[in-house]
């Protein structure tokens, strides 16, 4: 599913030309720098109309919908390579990952220093008491174990339990839905709209998976 | 594990940061904020100003607390009332849809003067004092808020409750013409809540028609809402049209909504968890702040009856208070 299987690619794309590569080259930094438009669109808010009356709520809400936004975009890239037959989902799929944990350690960040001020005993008492907090901080966990393992060298290692350890991560999507759908009040819109988008993505692979 | 704290550095939460220390850390923070970034410095955009009606002849009462406002514009900016959208920015944007002249509230139940009133009526027969209450969401911030109205009892005497009347219902508008969250079922509307009778009689229980000298702003829950300061602040329904006085304990919404998270009382108790998140604690939103001290502002502890105890903890006496919640 990783690199092993994605060497393949350049064997199936004919036309190497100058252009192609260069466009090819600049694929990371360009997709790097989108992935990190959302903190953009924070630091502008901040400057301009502020974060609000309660930015720690803001910056929570933030972090924590970036996650599952960029989490479902990273599941997406296997659907749109089968679908499309274009080589760059797979090869923008791991810097994807990556970025999915990155807002999800600044939405755990947020949460232990902001919220808690880094106080361990209250900390925990929250991850082991509050059901919706337990299930968040399981799916970081799931995260930190896909981020740890996503480089090449854990590939080869890993071989097929790579594979099957790497599957956690539709695990991780769902518990961090869960997650979302628990603490809502009332407006259920958004969290069912996230299950949808993965139920969606998750479609091919149980068709895959039951063949 | 994420992060390892050295043994012994935990702060215990009974240690109190001297206030002298406290003050200079946040001069310290506000000088960095300032200093940090000039574009920074002059986050916050364009406050709110207060546009309302001045409203005259109010006094000064004695139920106040000296705590550091919330401002006006954090006040206004950040509201709970579905009934415009559930973002707390949804209020302040489409809240000015509301038209709150002609405005009408029926009274009726168990009363011996029931009817339908006009608020200048209901105006004429008040007079206005300022009381500058806590106020605790169930959401755990809190705010400080000069509000401006009258006791809810000096109200209801007027309508000569009878005995039989335990309960008052409160009814907020219903019209999803002016009110657009209406349009869409996330709550039971109208929004209904309730207090016992000697709840709504107890001096702290309050009607507002302004707050910060004026009168309320649309998002607050003009023209008139109530204000329960012991009690989570969705108790304090607002844009309220109708009140009932009943022998049987109303209906209300939240608790129609979740049950077991939001009960009949709602008194606030850090000691009685909402069952998905902590009620020890709140984050106050006070006072002018730069970013950097609002992001790492500690929260503090929360008090039982949101420090009400001495005028309210009375009514529930004998009570089991984990079981009415």
């Amino acid at each position: 599913m990783a690199e092993g299987s994605v060497s393949s690619e350049s064997t199936s794309t004919p036309r190497v030309s100058g252009g192609v590569i260069r466009l090819r080259l600049l694929l990371k930094p360009f997709v790097f720098l989108v992935c990190l438009l959302p903190v953009a669109l924070l630091v502008l808010t901040a400057i301009g109309e502020g974060l609000g009356a309660n930015p720690v709520e803001t910056v929570t809400a933030w972090s924590g919908e970036w996650t599952l936004r960029m989490l479902l975009i990273t599941l997406a890239m296997t659907p749109l390579r089968r679908f499309s037959g274009w080589g760059w989902p797979l090869r923008i799929r791991r810097m994807l990952g990556l970025f999915t944990f990155f807002y999800a350690c600044l939405h755990f960040l947020t949460f232990a220093w902001l919220d808690h001020s880094f106080l361990v005993a209250d900390i925990f008492a929250d991850i082991l008491e509050k059901p919706y907090i337990t299930v968040g901080f399981t799916a970081w966990c799931i995260l930190l174990a896909l981020a740890v393992t996503s480089n090449s060298y854990s590939v080869r290692r890993m071989k097929r339990g790579w594979q099957r350890l790497h599957r956690g991560v539709y695990l991780a999507a769902l518990g961090g839905i869960v997650h979302y759908t628990w603490l809502v009040k009332a407006d259920y819109g958004e969290p069912l709209l996230y299950l949808a988008i993965c139920m969606l993505l998750f479609m091919p692979r149980l068709v895959v998976l039951l063949r | 594990m994420a992060f390892r704290i050295r043994p012994g550095s935990e702060i215990p939460d009974s240690q109190v940061t001297p206030q002298a220390i406290y003050a200079g850390r946040r001069r310290f923070l506000r000088f960095t904020a300032a200093a940090a970034a000039g574009g920074i410095a002059g986050f916050g955009g364009a406050q709110a100003s207060q546009t309302g009606t001045k409203l005259s002849g109010v006094s000064k009462s004695s139920f106040t607390t000296e705590e550091e406002l919330t401002t006006f514009n954090d006040a206004t900016s950040y509201n709970n009332f579905y009934e415009f959208g559930t973002d707390k920015k949804d209020p302040a944007e489409h809240a000015h849809t509301l038209k709150t002249r002609p405005w009408t509230v029926v009274v009726e139940g168990q009363v011996d003067k029931p009817g339908r009133f006009d608020i200048d009526e209901i105006l004429g027969w008040m007079s206005l004092e300022e009381r500058t209450y806590r106020f605790r969401c169930v959401e755990a911030w809190s705010m400080i808020i000069p509000w401006v109205g009258f006791p809810l009892a000096d109200l209801l005497k007027r309508f000569e409750p009878r005995a039989s009347a335990k309960y008052v219902e409160f009814e907020t508008l219903l019209d999803p013409e002016q009110m657009r969250g209406q349009r869409y079922p996330i709550l039971d509307w109208p929004y209904r809540e309730g207090l016992r009778m000697d709840e709504a009689m107890n001096p702290l229980t309050l009607i507002a028609v302004g707050m910060y000298g004026e009168t309320l702003p649309n998002q607050n829950g003009a023209p008139l809402r109530l204000v329960v300061p012991w009690k989570y602040g969705f108790k304090s329904i607002k844009s309220i049209v109708r009140m009932n006085f009943r022998e049987s304990q109303p209906r209300t919404t939240w608790n129609d909504s979740a049950p077991r998270e939001y009960g009949f009382f709602s008194n606030v108790n850090p000691d009685r968890p909402h069952p998905r998140w902590s009620q020890a604690k709140e984050r106050r939103i006070a006072g002018e702040r730069s970013l950097l001290e609002s992001l790492f502002a500690n929260r503090i502890p929360t008090l039982p009856f949101n420090g009400y105890g001495e005028q309210v903890a009375g009514l529930y006496s004998g009570m089991d208070l984990q079981k009415f919640f």
